[in-house]
């Protein structure tokens, strides 16, 4: 299993920098989201992948009984998603205004702030 | 919009709402919680200014959504502050129990407040964000 | 209760702005109010830790390497201070200067929550809530950096956006790793399982991960180009925060965590370290040479400055990380002036363009003398702030016997008043060739000069008496070369 993931973490890092090394802005946003969830399920593989139960304390009992997965990763991954949602949003907003102003979406096209 | 989707819709937002509450109450001890039921409200009133239009929407919801998110990061920050009282750091779950009548006790903690506070802001900046931008 | 103060001041600022929404005169009020009980609660804080050591809060009462802590080491103290310090004098400068249209559009809101994420990523424990703590800081700029919609300011945001965004994605997937390898994310625990680390290379492999985020956000070369595209297109007040603490959050991770975390191949990361320092000092300053635009040549001179705090990293004995500290309390302070100072000329003149300005000196040479004060400074003349630091980093690198950098540090300070003067001889020694004066509000100036010249005083008053501003820095530095008491603070007496 940790092959199999290790390598769709692989393939989603090169086609989200391979989308982002294209000129055209909304593949720059697919980029973006393609490395941000490679980053997700990057943690979510070295969090470890075990079959267990979900770390809920059961009822009557006042500990966790193992075989209990670690929730950590999850959080941290709930955390990052929560966190990337909110800026893909922004950089949507952003580059629909950036093609309304500049009139294109190439990015060749933008370098009023350059040299 | 369609008069199947209005219809639907009109009995749809106060049943979506409810059930933002169910998920916020349910958060405290199972899967659920404050996020969660903050986004299934905007998802009400999202699916509101689909049907009609975002004036209405607006309109229906009676506060700005700004308002919402302002609110909702005072009342977070309140629970966080309460642990003070009790000279405990920051964020410390305070609790103290009420009784109800035909329920029984029923125990109330900061940590509660904690999860409306998240949901009001999760409500507030989605509505901003999706409002704004239908507005367009 | 204190070492949370300086993260929920800026919040409570911001809600309260929020709430006023409609009411601009209150959020000017709330934007000020705010800033000054900052400043007050980050100095207040840096007297307790110098009095009684490092202060730690367990968040929600976890303890330490499964709940979040909030640690303040003298190095934490010192930034936290400093980034009250250029709050407030941002937020009088904006009184004075910043345009309606973005005051209600959520200016002063957005400039309390930057402050509250750079506090945030000073203060925190926890290697994740750094994270967190940067993404706060980061959609905070971007807004920052995109109101008021102009194309300039777009097109810069854009490459702005993507590279943080970049560097966010590599941070999170560096800080996974971590936690795969070692299962713990509280930076006093990490610190301790990494001596024991059974996977060096694994480690130093992971570290090269973290240099690469954070050297994005610290805009070390190769890793800078975002910086100069976009931090002369937003007004002058935000350029000024950015300019003065975003970087310099940057390089505040890198120095906790390569002082703290990978220490165990010194030889290899620092040296690297140093190297990377060496480069980013001479392609900065080249870079500041070539340009003609005020805000471009400060822009770039950031760049190079950044090489001068990582150089003190990179040497890694108590005296360099002495210099690295003193170098960016000096920084920060001159950099925000500088900025400050070149909204000042083009709202007087109509221009950033070198080839534009002149005859400010007669015109205003009061003016000249406060953009003297830093300009020096940053170059690195005697007797001011940045003489200082520049011979503390000298000398740290003499005694360490590493020539090169001393060579290239010494250069570098010389090409830094080379374009200082540049900026003089345009804007204010050569014969003005405009005829009309703008006109200029009385009231308005008041709220622009006064950090201005507070700023610059500072930097006079730091050059003269460097004594207590030296020890302080060295008490800093003695805690990150040795961070056992920091651990042990976190950790309690278990360690």
């Amino acid at each position: 299993m940790e092959t199999i993931l290790a390598v769709v973490i692989g393939v989603l890092y090169a086609t989200g920098i391979y989308m982002m090394l294209r000129r055209s802005l909304v593949k720059l946003i697919i980029g973006l989201s393609l490395l941000s969830n490679g980053a997700n399920l990057l943690i979510f593989t070295v969090g470890r992948l075990t079959r267990a139960r979900a770390p809920f304390v059961p009822e009557g009992a006042d500990a966790l009984q193992p075989p209990y997965a670690d929730p950590l990763p999850q959080a941290l991954i709930l955390t990052a998603i929560v966190i990337s949602f909110g800026v893909l949003g922004f950089v949507v907003v952003l580059f629909h205004r950036a093609y309304q102003t500049v009139g294109t979406d190439d990015l060749d096209e933008m370098k009023a702030t350059d040299t | 919009m369609s008069l199947i989707l209005r219809t639907a819709t009109r009995f749809l937002l106060p049943l979506l709402l409810l059930f933002s509450l169910f998920l916020l109450l349910r958060g405290h001890n199972s899967p659920g919680g404050g996020f969660v039921g903050g986004l299934v409200a905007a998802a009400a009133f999202a699916l509101y200014a689909l049907a009609f239009d975002v004036a209405t929407a607006r309109q229906l919801l009676r506060i700005d959504p700004r308002r919402l998110i302002a609110a909702g990061l005072l009342v977070a920050l309140g629970s966080g502050m309460a642990a003070w009282l009790a000279r405990k750091p920051f964020m410390t779950g305070q609790w103290s129990s009420i009784t109800l009548p035909g329920v029984g006790l029923v125990p109330l903690g900061t940590p509660l407040l904690f999860d409306l506070g998240v949901y009001l802001v999760v409500a507030g900046v989605m509505l901003t964000i999706i409002l704004s931008l239908a507005e367009e | 209760m204190r070492p949370v103060l300086p993260i929920l001041i800026p919040l409570m600022t911001a809600v309260a702005a929020l709430l006023a929404w409609r009411w601009r005169g209150v959020q000017r009020g709330v934007s000020l109010l705010g800033a000054v009980a900052l400043l007050v609660a980050a100095l207040i804080l840096l007297a307790s830790v110098w009095r009684d050591g490092i202060q730690v809060v367990q968040i929600g009462s976890w303890p330490a390497p499964f709940g979040i802590t909030v640690v303040v080491d003298l190095f934490s103290a010192i930034m936290v201070a400093l980034a009250g310090l250029m709050g407030l004098a941002v937020a009088v400068y904006s009184l004075g200067s910043m345009d309606t249209a973005r005051e209600e559009f959520g200016y002063y809101p957005l400039l309390h929550i930057l402050l509250m994420g750079v506090c945030g990523a000073f203060l925190t424990g926890d290697l994740f809530n750094l994270y967190v703590w940067f993404e706060v800081m980061l959609m905070a700029s971007f807004v920052l950096l995109v109101l008021g919609g102009e194309r300039a300011q777009i097109e810069g945001a854009i490459k702005y956006v993507t590279l943080n965004l970049m560097s966010s994605a590599l941070l999170l997937a560096a800080v996974g790793i971590l936690y795969g390898l070692v299962g713990t994310l509280n930076m006093a625990d990490l610190a301790q399982k990494l001596r024991s680390a059974h996977h060096p290379g694994l480690v130093t492999t992971l570290s090269m991960l973290f240099l690469v985020a954070f050297g994005i956000k610290a805009a070390v070369f190769p890793l800078f180009f975002w910086l100069p595209a976009s931090y002369h297109t937003p007004p002058v007040a935000v350029s000024a925060i950015f300019a003065g603490l975003l970087t310099k959050v940057g390089v505040y991770a890198l120095i906790r965590v390569f002082t703290l975390l990978f220490r165990h191949d010194v030889g290899y990361t620092h040296t690297l370290i140093l190297i990377l320092a060496g480069l980013t000092m001479i392609t900065g300053v080249l870079g500041a040479v070539a340009q003609n635009e005020f805000r471009r040549i400060l822009s770039f001179h950031i760049v190079s400055q950044i090489g001068y705090m990582i150089m003190g990293l990179g040497l890694f004995t108590p005296l360099a990380l002495t210099g690295s500290v003193f170098y960016i309390t000096h920084h920060i302070i001159v950099k925000t002036n500088l900025f400050l100072i070149s909204g000042v000329v083009n709202r007087l003149c109509g221009t950033y363009e070198l080839k534009n300005l002149g005859g400010l000196y007669q015109a205003h040479p009061g003016l000249a003398v406060l953009f003297m004060i830093p300009a020096l400074s940053l170059a690195g003349l005697p007797p001011l702030s940045g003489f200082w630091a520049k011979l503390t980093l000298v000398q740290a690198g003499l005694e360490t016997e590493q020539y090169v950098i001393v060579l290239v540090a010494l250069a570098v300070g010389v090409l830094t008043l080379l374009s200082m003067l540049k900026i003089w001889t345009e804007a204010f020694w050569k014969p003005s060739t405009r005829n009309s004066q703008p006109s200029v509000n009385r009231r308005q100036l008041v709220h622009v000069f006064f950090p201005i010249i507070v700023l610059a005083l500072l930097t006079v008053v730091i050059g003269l008496v460097v004594q207590p501003f030296f020890v302080l820095a060295e008490r800093a530095a003695d805690q990150l070369i040795n961070p056992e008491a920091y651990i042990r603070a976190v950790l309690g007496g278990t360690s």
